[in-house]
């Protein structure tokens, strides 16, 4: 077990790293950074609210991270958000009671994830065009669903998914990592991890052993698309309304970000949930860094940019190989074979 | 009901000129359904066309300037007696109007201008971006009265018209008060969940009570910003106060709940005034000015928002 | 001519390393200009590397390499190319959807004012393939010939590009017997030309024939350059293992099958095999010889569902199955270690651990894992009982030899406790070793009782461990050998014969 242990602290030790060292960034920037007060009996400051924040593309990365392992994408999931949204909204202003509404939301989510599984598992259409198609509806069908207007809410149940607090801490915090540390434990604790990666790293021979990748890749699917409904959910209980038009807007590129970040291969294969949502939490310090710089917002795109691109060629496996060899040297290591791991280049070494 | 109206088009183009005004056909090309601004607007212009009496030809181009083209060529073929255009970008309009006027249709350009020769279109009704920005620093000015104020900003898309605009008539109205700052200002996308996010780095980074005033550049992000603010402890319209702009319904509510102080409307009306100008243009030839300005009237707690909500609320917003 | 004792190229003192590894220690290469030089070891001897650090591929971590007497330092397999080594491997590296001709002028172009002159390429292709030996339309796509004019076509094109070294990685692994001819040749062309061709062959047959010398490495070392006229493929061998391979001897075993398993009854599939009838005993294996395309991998997949027949029924013990998919074959208790280990067989990242367990864990289902120390157990036991050798359960898969990956395959089935084990060229692509380790495995499999069906090109071997052999022709079974009518000419007569030539139990 302690073996186990100390292999996932050194997978996911560079993201725990990039981690710190942005939200040392964030410091510099503003001092009070790390503060943490209890107002009201809600606690409050600015490491909470990249907890907080951070929660839709945390929640978005779960099933991100297991679509992306079976070398699969989901492009729709910034969509399927503004659906859930706006089911959530639209049944709990019919009267219906918020556990119904969040149920109803949660069901929409995992319909539209089935119907990205359908395409890509029986249809086989590539996964890239099979939810491309999903990403263009699904605001469209969220506008009908709101009928154009940002249909607004005042049921305290459901808004407290969104903005309430239990026991003093906000409740998206409390979803992701219950969500997390529950699909970490279900691909874990039970063969579903290993399985998918089999179907992400070849699916032949998956096949040929007797996984039934059908299955697996439609359920990896729906659970996606469950993840986003929550996360839309959330989203729109945070502002009392469904925003159709806005709600998860380019959020899908921010969860493929994120599973980048957490050092995942575009390729499928190995994942790491846990990396991922540590992505999530970069890309939010990230945010958090721009807004408390109190730079013009001209500089937003460039400076997120950059930092990106700084925690990308990081992790890049040249410059992975590069710091490998600055150690051996010095340790008289022999080096690594060329990671096979790429982070952004899908291309293979010449055989 | 296209055929009919296609046949009416036809018939109408036989009748004699003094015929027209009873029986105008007049085309519409909206830029599609993005915000619910557009959707009032929508609504607002067929109630518009519909008190006068006018047949409207509606087109929705879902944000895409071909359709808009291909709408256009549609009216003009089907001879209709003016177009409303309601353009989703500024240039690349020029060969499409020459073949309106070239086919005596006039053209009215609805909340946006083209970057094409002024002799294209009849005329552009327009709300003056600038000027609202200034009435809303104009009313901060005096609702502070010269007392110290810090004020934070919640911009609009960046690089985007309203936004620089709206920016700069506040700028401008503040200019002079050296007890009104601007000591934070970013972007919050005119979304009401990007404005609640912002407004929680403000207030995280000044301190709320260190906060005397909020400027949004939508009533959106004002709206995502009041909970930011309920949710820090801290009354929003009280002590934080707050204007914004357009004007939404839920503006309105907000104000009426005492959680906001004053809007300043972007009148989803821009048909009204485009139609009086056409009609009167059609009738006896009446040009109006290039550019006709709508009104950006302030809403503060002084006007019964309650009421005027219940009216707004209803068109789409 | 260049002078023929003057090496054309040398390296010496290549090293390389790898994590926990020394691939390459002090390596020495010297290349005649008008030889065949064979590069023999067993699979992770450090061929493969070798040939990497030389064109480029790897980064060396030592040594020098000298062309034509001049020193030289590629640092990539474009830039080799441009210095005159030329790579052409086992898998042909083409564009299959283009025509021959693109692929041979891809890259360099003959264009005149930027515009591609297609019909000059057509032409300047079909006279440089003639040099070659091949009178083919260049107009075609390359897929509509056969892998062994692909692999030409590969190799008149490295040479057209390089023209000093060619480098030949097994490039016969998948080739017939005429096939072969006609790249060898082709090889015997080049070397009256002037080039060094290095040659890499699991085939020792193939590397008297058309070598002049070789090198052997192990273990990253070289242990021996040999002149080939001088030695006996013993010797060879000998090298390469280290140790003298026991002579094996074919003792007949009886006709000790046990009762019957599996009937299979008019099963086949339109354009890919006709039906047939196979019935399989406990206790026997069951060889399917026949060449390349002659129906055998079909067979195997068939049986195990991971093709669908349409028509035929099948039997076990008796009863009626349906076997539409791999999942139901694996719910009968069947197995199957696929002919391409690399597409259909290992799982390439992940652990050889969850490889050997994989398809017992998905026969039981993901939500009932398997207990972590169950795993462990069942790993290390097939590790010691098959002899893999891996630094780790925890390594990926991909970094094994051929022959360790092909035995976690296999123990990735026997895990599965399997009542008929399907192996389809259990041997292709495998070092000498683990060569005979499997085929001593196959028979200790059949003498615990276990039913295989066994499809190989290797007569040598099918003789070795069939207790009868099913010879198929044109996707048609046209005959079978009992007892002692195994013997590789009765196999090749069956095979070559005209007419179907049934043979009696």
């Amino acid at each position: 077990m302690s073996a186990t242990t100390s292999s996932v602290f050194k997978r996911i030790l560079p993201q725990l790293i990039i981690l710190a060292v942005v939200l040392a960034l964030n410091v510099i920037v503003f001092p009070g950074f790390l503060n943490i007060e209890v107002h009201n009996g809600r606690i409050f400051g600015n490491l909470i609210d990249v907890l907080n924040r951070g929660a839709p593309v945390a929640l978005l990365c779960i099933g991100m991270t297991l679509v992306i392992a079976t070398r699969g994408i989901d492009l729709s999931v910034g969509a399927v958000m503004a659906i859930a949204g706006a089911t959530a909204a639209s049944l709990v202003s019919d009267g219906h009671h918020w556990t119904t509404s969040l149920l109803g939301a949660l069901l929409v989510g995992s319909l539209c994830g089935l119907w990205n599984g359908f395409l890509v598992a029986v249809l086989r259409i590539q996964p890239i065009v099979a939810t491309l198609v999903l990403m263009v509806a699904g605001r469209g069908i969220a506008q009908l669903i709101t009928e154009g207007t940002i249909l607004t809410f005042i049921d305290p149940g459901l808004i407290r998914l969104g903005a309430g607090t239990i026991i003093g801490i906000p409740t998206p915090i409390l979803i992701w990592i219950a969500l997390g540390a529950g699909a970490i434990l279900a691909v874990r604790r039970t063969a579903l991890g290993m399985l998918i990666e089999a179907i992400g790293i070849n699916e032949a021979s998956s096949r040929l052993a007797g996984i039934n990748s059908r299955v697996l890749l439609i359920c990896v699917y729906a659970m996606t698309g469950l993840c986003a409904a929550l996360a839309g959910v959330i989203v729109a209980a945070d502002i009392k309304g469904a925003d159709a038009n806005n709600a998860g807007l380019w959020l899908e590129l921010d969860a493929i970000l994120a599973v980048v970040i957490g050092g995942n291969s575009l390729l499928g294969g190995r994942f790491s949930i846990l990396a991922s949502l540590l992505g999530a939490l970069i890309i939010q310090s990230v945010n958090s860094l721009i807004l408390l710089s109190g730079m013009p917002p001209e500089f937003n795109l460039i400076i997120k940019s950059v930092l990106i691109l700084c925690i990308l060629v990081i992790q890049s496996p040249k410059v992975g190989h590069l710091i490998y060899m600055l150690r051996a040297s010095s340790l008289h290591v022999p080096p690594p074979e060329t990671p096979s791991r790429r982070v952004l280049t899908p291309k293979e070494d010449a055989q | 009901m296209k055929l009919k109206s296609t046949l009416l088009a036809s018939a109408v183009t036989l009748l004699p000129v003094a015929g027209l005004a009873a029986d105008m056909t007049v085309g519409f090309s909206q830029i599609g359904s993005e915000s619910g601004w557009r959707a009032a607007e929508t609504t607002v212009t067929r109630q518009e066309a519909e008190s006068r009496g006018i047949d409207l030809k509606f087109a929705d181009a879902q944000q895409k300037q071909e359709n808009q083209i291909k709408a256009l060529r549609s009216f003009i073929a089907q001879g209709v007696d003016a177009i409303l255009l309601a353009p989703v970008v500024a240039t690349g309009w020029d060969q499409v109007l020459e073949e309106a006027a070239d086919a005596e249709i006039p053209v009215v350009l609805l909340d946006r201008t083209v970057d094409a020769d002024e002799s294209l279109y009849l005329t552009a009704v327009t709300s003056d971006l600038v000027h609202e920005g200034n009435v809303a620093g104009q009313w901060l000015v005096d609702e502070v009265a010269g007392e110290e104020c810090r004020v934070v900003e919640l911009q609009g898309t960046t690089g985007s018209s309203p936004a620089i605009d709206r920016k700069t008539g506040f700028e401008q109205a503040l200019d002079g008060h050296d007890n009104l700052e601007i000591v934070r200002s970013q972007t919050g996308d005119f979304t009401r969940s990007q404005g609640k996010v912002v407004m929680e780095s403000f207030l995280k980074a000044e301190g709320g009570e260190n906060i005397c005033a909020l400027y949004a550049h939508n009533d959106d992000m004002a709206v995502g910003a009041i909970q930011a603010i309920k949710e820090a402890g801290l009354a929003p319209g009280e002590d934080i106060l707050i204007v914004a702009i357009d004007a939404v319904p839920d503006a309105h509510l907000a104000i009426a709940q005492g959680e906001m102080n004053a809007t300043i409307e972007l009148t989803p009306n821009m048909a009204g005034p485009a139609l009086d100008a056409l009609e009167a243009y059609l009738a006896d030839g009446t040009t109006p000015p290039k550019w006709i300005q709508t009104e950006s009237k302030l809403y503060t707690a002084a006007d019964d928002n309650q009421a005027v909500y219940e009216m707004k609320k209803d068109l789409g917003y | 001519m260049p002078d023929p004792t003057r090496p054309l190229l040398h390296a010496s003192g290549i090293s390389k390393f790898f994590p926990g590894a020394v691939a390459l220690d002090e390596v020495e290469l010297t290349l005649l200009p008008g030889e065949v030089h064979a590069l023999l070891g067993e699979n992770g001897a450090g061929k493969s590397t070798l040939i990497k650090c030389l064109t480029g591929a790897y980064r060396r971590d030592g040594g020098t390499i000298t062309l034509d007497g001049a020193e030289i330092d590629p640092v990539s397999t474009n830039e080799s190319q441009a210095l005159g080594i030329g790579t052409v491997y086992q898998e042909v590296n083409l564009l299959p959807n283009l025509t021959v001709a693109e692929n041979l002028f891809l890259g360099r172009q003959i264009t005149r004012g930027g515009l591609l002159r297609r019909r000059a390429m057509i032409r300047a292709a079909r006279e440089v393939l003639l040099d070659y030996g091949l009178d083919i339309d260049p107009a075609e796509p390359l897929t509509s010939y056969s892998v062994a004019v692909q692999q030409v076509v590969a190799i008149a094109r490295a040479v057209e590009m390089s023209g000093k070294v060619l480098i030949l990685d097994e490039p016969t692994a998948s080739l017939d017997r005429e096939e072969v001819q006609l790249v060898f040749s082709v090889i015997r062309k080049l070397r009256e030309r002037g080039l060094a061709v290095v040659f890499i062959t699991h085939f020792l047959d193939q590397v008297f024939e058309i070598s002049d010398r070789a090198t052997v490495l192990r273990n990253g070392r070289v242990v021996g350059e040999r002149d080939l006229s001088q030695v006996t493929p013993n010797d060879i061998v000998t090298l390469m293992l280290g140790r003298q391979l026991e002579e094996r001897v074919h003792e007949r075993k009886g006709g000790r099958a046990g009762e019957v398993l599996v009937e299979v009854e008019a099963l086949g599939k339109r354009g890919m095999i006709e039906p047939f009838d196979l019935t399989i005993h406990q206790g026997e294996v069951v060889g399917l010889a026949g060449l390349l395309g002659s129906g055998r991998t079909e067979t195997a997949n068939l049986l195990f569902g991971a093709v669908q027949g349409d028509q035929g029924r099948l039997r076990k013990r008796g009863r009626e199955i349906r076997i539409t998919r791999p999942r139901d074959a694996i719910t009968q208790r069947f197995a199957l270690c696929p002919e391409d280990r690399k597409t259909d067989g290992i799982v390439g990242d992940l652990s050889v651990r969850d490889n050997i367990i994989l398809a017992l864990q998905a026969r039981q289902g993901w939500t009932r894992p398997l207990p972590r120390a169950k795993v462990n157990e069942i790993a290390e036991h097939y590790v010691r009982a098959l002899d893999i050798r891996l630094a780790s359960l925890d390594m990926p898969i991909r970094l094994l030899s051929g022959g360790n990956q092909q035995k976690a395959l296999l123990a990735r089935w026997l895990a599965t406790q399997p009542e008929l084990l399907i192996l389809d060229e259990p041997t292709r692509g495998i070092d000498v070793g683990a060569h005979a380790e499997i085929i001593a495995l196959i028979e200790r499999l059949r003498e615990e009782g276990m039913a295989l069906l066994v499809a190989s090109s290797e007569l040598e071997e099918l003789v070795a461990y069939s207790t009868r052999v099913v010879v198929l022709r044109d996707r048609r079974q046209v005959g079978e050998l009992t007892g002692d009518q195994i013997t590789p000419s009765n196999i090749v007569a069956a095979i070559a014969a005209e007419e179907p030539k049934e043979a009696t139990a």
